[in-house]
């Protein structure tokens, strides 16, 4: 009998000296964190949309969209943040869209846990750079092998053909998303 | 027999005699998984020594008070609250190495290489010893994984330490990085290591053979003179 109430004396002074410790440390990393991830996602914001200024998060929507102002306060576009399945696990992309949502400016991968050295070619430039000023109507589309022609295509890398086409059918989804939104009134 | 040991020795055992990695075979995960580049196993090694140094020497301290039925619960406990707290403190300091790293830091709870050393050594040695033997360890793992991601940047992505080192005609073992890289890695570095301490064994055999021997053979050259 005495053996056990040194064990559950032992473990509960052991768990409640940790907890108090744990939940000090705590108090002081989480406004840090949250600072940091707030910082992250205003970087990605202006980087997709080089000429915004100042943001406003857009409620209500169900996705993540931001209105993005320029210098003089005038809308410049948004920047919207889409997940989806890219070809091991998710892929988050920020992309920056014209005020009509007629046009991507710039993508940003901004998470993914493709293959490296293949599928991780799509945070590379020669990519993502296919998909500046990009049109957007109908939906953006991906070929495979040659030279796209159209002015919404864009071509798949050779060895990642499932991580760029995820990539452009994770946009279309978030475009989908907008534009319905768009309908609404609620951009 | 342990109390002759000298300090030094504890120290010095962990980075080459009993290396984690290479001797023990312990914290094959986090060794096998960051890799990918000196950075990343820089930032695991110091977090992983940080979590075995402070375990260590907080389990030394209270080991009289842990009744031996509930100790491995009681290590486990004080390894996650240190665990947490480099995981925080990453998060809130280094958030880049934080997401590189990925779920790999919250992992080190159950690095056996930590629960090792406590049911190894800190249960039953004072705490000046135990904080030796983690530094010890901790370096030898953090050597470990700073040679493995070093070799595994250099061939699979041309840099170290995000610095081009070899020449652009050379074209990047795209396996290196990929988890095939990390056994290869891993396997050739422990036949070299077991290598060099298989020729320490046989010219310490080799000196002890001639010891034994030489007074004969002075003997038998005396004989001939006489």
């Amino acid at each position: 009998m005495k053996i056990v109430i040194h064990m559950i004396t032992t473990l509960t002074l052991i768990g409640v000296i940790v907890g108090g410790l744990l939940s000090e440390i705590n108090d002081w990393a989480s406004p840090l964190i949250a600072a940091n991830q707030k910082a992250e996602t205003e970087k990605a914001i202006f980087l997709v949309q080089p000429e915004g200024k100042s943001y406003e998060t857009i409620p209500k929507t169900g996705i993540e969209i931001y209105r993005v102002y320029g210098a003089d306060k005038n809308l410049v576009g948004y920047s919207m943040v889409s997940v989806g399945n890219g070809f091991q696990g998710k892929v988050k992309i920020m992309t920056g869209l014209s005020k009509d949502l007629s046009e991507i400016n710039i993508i940003e991968i901004l998470e993914q846990v493709e293959t490296p050295g293949l599928g991780t070619k799509i945070t590379e430039e020669p990519f993502k750079d296919q998909f500046k000023g990009l049109q957007t109507t109908p939906q953006v589309n991906w070929v495979k092998g040659k030279v796209p022609e159209q002015p919404n295509e864009i071509q798949t890398i050779t060895g990642a053909t499932i991580s760029s086409k995820s990539v452009v059918t994770i946009i279309n989804s978030g475009l989908a998303q907008a534009r319905n939104l768009k309908e609404r009134g609620v951009l | 027999m342990k109390k002759n040991k000298s300090l030094g020795y504890e120290y010095i055992k962990g980075l080459w005699e009993i290396n984690p990695v290479f001797k023990q075979v312990l914290g094959m995960c986090p060794a096998l998984a960051v890799t990918v580049s000196v950075m990343n196993g820089l930032a695991m090694g110091l977090a992983t020594t940080f979590v075995l140094v402070f375990s260590s020497l907080l389990i030394s301290s209270i080991r009289k008070f842990i009744p031996n039925q509930v100790r491995i619960a009681a290590f486990i406990v004080v390894i996650a609250t240190f665990v947490t707290i480099a995981d925080l403190v990453m998060k809130a300091k280094f958030p880049e190495l934080s997401k590189a790293l990925g779920p790999f830091v919250p992992l080190i709870v159950v690095n056996c290489l930590i629960l090792g050393r406590q049911e190894a050594f800190s249960s039953k040695n004072n705490p000046l010893r135990s904080l030796m033997d983690a530094l010890g360890n901790g370096t030898g793992f953090l050597i470990a994984l700073v040679v493995m991601g070093g070799i595994r940047e250099m061939i699979g992505s041309r840099t170290l330490l995000d610095y081009p080192i070899l020449p652009a005609g050379f074209e990047p073992w795209l396996i290196m990085i990929l988890p095939a890289g990390a056994f290869l890695t891993l396997g050739l570095l422990m036949g070299l290591a077991n290598f060099y301490v298989d020729k320490k064994k046989r010219n310490q055999q080799q000196e002890l053979i001639a010891k034994y021997r030489k007074p004969s053979t002075t003997l038998e050259i005396k004989g001939e003179e006489a």
